[in-house]
C-alpha cells in the first residue's frame, strides 16, 4: 500500500477504534472491538439491549475512562481521554437520560457551551453578538424561542430532548454522537432532529447515533453497526446488513 | 344592581386572599420593603450612634454573605468552613497591627509588628487565598454531602489553631488594641467614617462579585452546580471553576474578617466557632440561593433580628441569644417547605 493510498484510507475514516475494552466488574460492556466510523456520514449503532451501545458513547466521549485499546482521531492515538479533552478531539454528544442544567434558562443553557473554555479568561467574558445570534437560529430550529428564559426544568420532556440536541447545535465539532435521540419524541420533533443531522452532515460534519427505532435508522444512516454483547456484529451498508442473518438472529432470536 | 356598599365589602372579603397571593408571587419585593422598612424605623427610633453600630456590623456580615453565596448558591458547594477564612483574615490583620505591649501576661513572649492597617490587609486577603487555595486543591475530590463534612473539618482546625497557637494568636485571651486604618495619615477613629470604609469595601465586593456572576465564568458555575459531569464533556475542566471561586470568595471572607478585627479591636477564638459558619449558611439560603440582593437582604434581616430581639419587652437579656437562634431556626424549616430557593433565590437546595 503507497502512502497516499493509506492517506486516503485514514482520511475516509474520521475515527476508528483498536480493540477497545470496558468492563464492570466481571462483565466485559465492551469487548475489544474495532470500528471505523466513515467521514461526512451519518452512521447508526444498533443492537439488543446491553449490547454496549451506550457504554461505547460513554467511553468515545470521556465520560468513561476505557480500560483497554486505543482511540484514533486524525493524527491522535489516544488511550486516555478525559471527558473535559473530548470537544478538543472534535467530539460531543448527547445523553440517554436527558442531562441538562436544569436550574438555569434555557438560553443559558446555550450560551454555556460556547464561550471561553479558560477559567481564567472566561472571568472577562460575556454572550456577544455572534453568540446572540447562533442562540436565536438554534432555538428557532428547535422551536424553544419562545420558551428561551423558561428554567430547563420547566419543558416538557420532547422539549428538553430538543433542548439537548440544541446543545449539540451549539458546539462546533467534527462528530456528533446521538444516544437515543428519537427516543419518547412525538412525530413532529423527531423530523426537526432528523432535519438537524441532515443539515449537519451537509455541513460536513459526522454523524453517529443509536436508535432501536429501525424504520429510522432505514431511512437516516449511510452505514451501520450492529453490535452484540460488547462486539462487533455487523458492519455496511444498512440494507445488506439488515438481511444479514446473523443480525436478524441477534435481534429475533433463534 | 349592586350597591356601592356591597361592592366594598365584597372587595374588602377578597382582600386577605388577594394578599397571599401577592404575597406567594413577589416574596423577594415584598421582603425587600418589609426589612427595609424596619430598618429605617429601628434606626430612626434608636438614635444616629445604634444606626451605625447596625449598618457597620450589617456590612461585614454581608461581606460574609456575598462572598458565602458565589460558592453555596452560585456554585452549589455547601461549605461551612468559611468561618476559618474569617477567622484567618481577622487573626492576620490582629497578629500584624496590635500593639498590646502594655498588658502582656508576665513572661509571654509575641511578637510585635504594629503594621498599619493598610499594610496588613493585602498580607491578609493573600494569605486567605493561599490557605483555600491549599485546602481547595484537597478538597475538588469531594462533593454533595462529603463536602459538607470536610468544610466542617476545616472550620473545626482552623478554630484549633486559634486556640492553640497561642505564641502567634494569644489562644483563648485574644489580641487586644487593634488600631483603626490610617488612611494617607488620617486616622479613621470616628464611628462614621469607618462605616463609610465598611461600605466601600461591601461595594466593591458585591461588584466583583457581580461582575463574576454575570460572566461566562459565572455562568459555568451554575452549570457546575447543575451537573459537573455533563459541563466536563462540553469541554470545561469544572474542578478549576470550583478552585477558582472557592479562592475568591475565601479572600472576600478574609477580607471581611480583617475589617471585624479592626472595627472591634480585639479579637479571640469565640467569634470564629462554627455556629457563626451555619449562622452564616443560613443567612445566605433565608436571603436567597445565587442572588446578590438576597445576600444583602439576608445579612440586614439577620442584623435587625440580633439587635430588635434586644428590646423586645419582658424577655430577660439572658435569653436573647436563645431566641434570635429560635426565630432564625424557625424560619430557615419555614422557607424549606415552603420556598426551598430562600426569599430572593435562584436556586434551590
Amino acid at each position: 500500500m503507497t502512502t497516499s493510498e493509506r492517506r486516503s484510507i485514514e482520511s475516509s475514516f474520521v475515527l476508528q477504534t483498536l480493540d477497545i475494552e470496558k468492563h464492570f466488574g466481571g462483565v466485559s460492556a465492551v469487548d475489544r472491538l474495532s470500528i471505523s466510523i466513515p467521514r461526512g456520514l451519518i452512521t447508526a449503532i444498533i443492537g439488543p439491549n446491553g449490547s454496549g451501545k451506550s457504554t461505547l458513547i460513554n467511553v468515545l466521549s470521556g465520560t468513561l475512562p476505557l480500560d483497554g485499546g486505543m482511540v484514533v482521531v486524525g493524527p491522535k492515538r489516544l488511550r486516555l481521554i478525559r471527558p473535559y479533552d473530548s470537544p478538543s478531539i472534535g467530539l460531543t454528544r448527547t445523553f440517554q437520560d436527558v442531562r441538562l442544567f436544569e436550574q438555569i434558562s434555557v438560553l443559558d443553557n446555550l450560551y454555556v457551551v460556547m464561550t471561553e473554555r479558560s477559567s481564567l479568561l472566561s472571568l472577562f467574558q460575556r454572550a456577544r453578538k455572534e453568540h446572540r445570534e447562533r442562540v436565536e437560529r438554534i432555538l428557532h430550529v428547535v422551536g424553544l424561542w419562545e420558551k428561551r428564559n423558561d428554567l430547563a426544568e420547566e419543558l416538557s420532556y420532547g422539549q428538553r430532548k430538543l433542548l439537548e440536541v440544541g446543545r449539540l447545535m451549539a458546539m462546533n465539532t467534527q462528530i456528533y454522537l446521538f444516544d437515543e435521540p428519537f427516543a419518547g419524541l412525538a412525530l413532529h420533533m423527531i423530523e426537526v432532529v432528523k432535519g438537524i443531522m441532515r443539515e449537519l452532515q451537509e455541513n460536513g460534519r459526522t454523524i453517529i447515533f443509536v436508535s432501536h427505532n429501525m424504520g429510522i435508522v432505514r431511512e437516516l444512516s449511510d452505514y451501520l453497526i450492529v453490535m452484540d454483547s460488547g462486539r462487533l456484529l455487523a458492519r455496511g451498508q444498512p440494507d445488506r446488513v439488515l438481511n444479514d442473518p446473523a443480525v436478524i438472529e441477534a435481534y429475533l432470536g433463534n | 344592581m349592586q350597591t356601592r356598599q356591597q361592592q366594598i365589602s365584597q372587595g374588602l372579603a377578597r382582600l386577605p386572599q388577594m394578599l397571599l397571593f401577592s404575597l406567594r408571587n413577589h416574596l423577594e419585593i415584598w421582603a425587600t420593603i418589609i426589612v427595609v422598612l424596619a430598618a429605617a424605623s429601628f434606626m430612626l427610633t434608636r438614635g444616629m450612634g445604634f444606626s451605625i453600630t447596625l449598618m457597620t456590623v450589617f456590612a461585614i456580615w454581608a461581606m460574609l454573605a456575598v462572598s458565602l453565596n458565589l460558592v453555596l448558591g452560585y456554585t452549589g458547594l455547601l461549605s461551612v468552613g468559611h468561618v476559618g477564612f474569617y477567622g484567618i483574615g481577622a487573626y492576620t490583620v490582629a497578629v500584624l497591627t496590635a500593639n498590646p505591649r502594655q498588658e502582656l501576661l508576665e513572661g509571654e513572649i509575641i511578637q510585635i509588628f504594629a503594621w498599619p492597617f493598610f499594610a496588613a490587609l493585602p498580607v491578609a486577603v493573600t494569605l486567605c487565598g493561599v490557605v483555600a487555595l491549599v485546602v481547595g486543591v484537597a478538597f475538588s475530590r469531594f462533593r454533595d454531602d462529603v463536602y459538607v463534612l470536610v468544610s466542617f473539618g476545616f472550620a473545626i482546625i482552623a478554630y484549633n489553631v486559634f486556640v492553640n497557637w497561642q505564641w502567634v494568636t494569644r489562644g483563648p485571651f485574644g489580641i487586644h488594641q487593634i488600631p483603626k486604618p490610617v488612611i494617607f495619615g488620617y486616622t479613621v477613629k470616628d464611628d462614621l467614617e469607618f462605616l463609610l470604609l465598611a461600605l466601600v469595601f461591601l461595594a466593591i465586593i458585591v461588584g466583583i462579585s457581580w461582575l463574576i456572576v454575570t460572566s461566562s465564568f459565572g455562568r459555568v458555575l451554575k452549570a457546575v452546580r447543575e451537573d459537573e459531569d455533563a459541563i466536563e464533556v462540553f469541554g470545561y475542566r469544572s474542578s478549576r471553576y470550583k478552585l477558582a471561586i472557592w479562592v475568591i470568595s475565601a479572600m472576600m471572607a478574609g477580607l471581611a474578617g480583617a475589617m471585624l478585627a479592626t472595627y472591634t479591636s480585639f479579637v479571640d477564638p469565640n467569634s470564629f466557632i462554627l455556629l457563626e459558619s451555619i449562622l452564616l449558611v443560613a443567612i445566605v439560603i433565608l436571603g436567597g440561593l445565587a442572588s446578590i440582593w438576597g445576600s444583602l437582604l439576608g445579612a440586614l434581616a439577620f442584623v435587625l433580628l440580633e439587635e430588635g430581639v434586644r428590646f423586645v419587652p419582658f424577655l430577660p437579656p439572658e435569653h436573647v441569644g436563645q431566641v434570635r437562634q429560635i426565630i432564625l431556626g424557625t424560619l430557615l424549616v419555614l422557607l424549606m417547605l415552603f420556598r426551598p430557593q430562600g426569599v430572593a433565590g435562584r436556586f434551590k437546595l
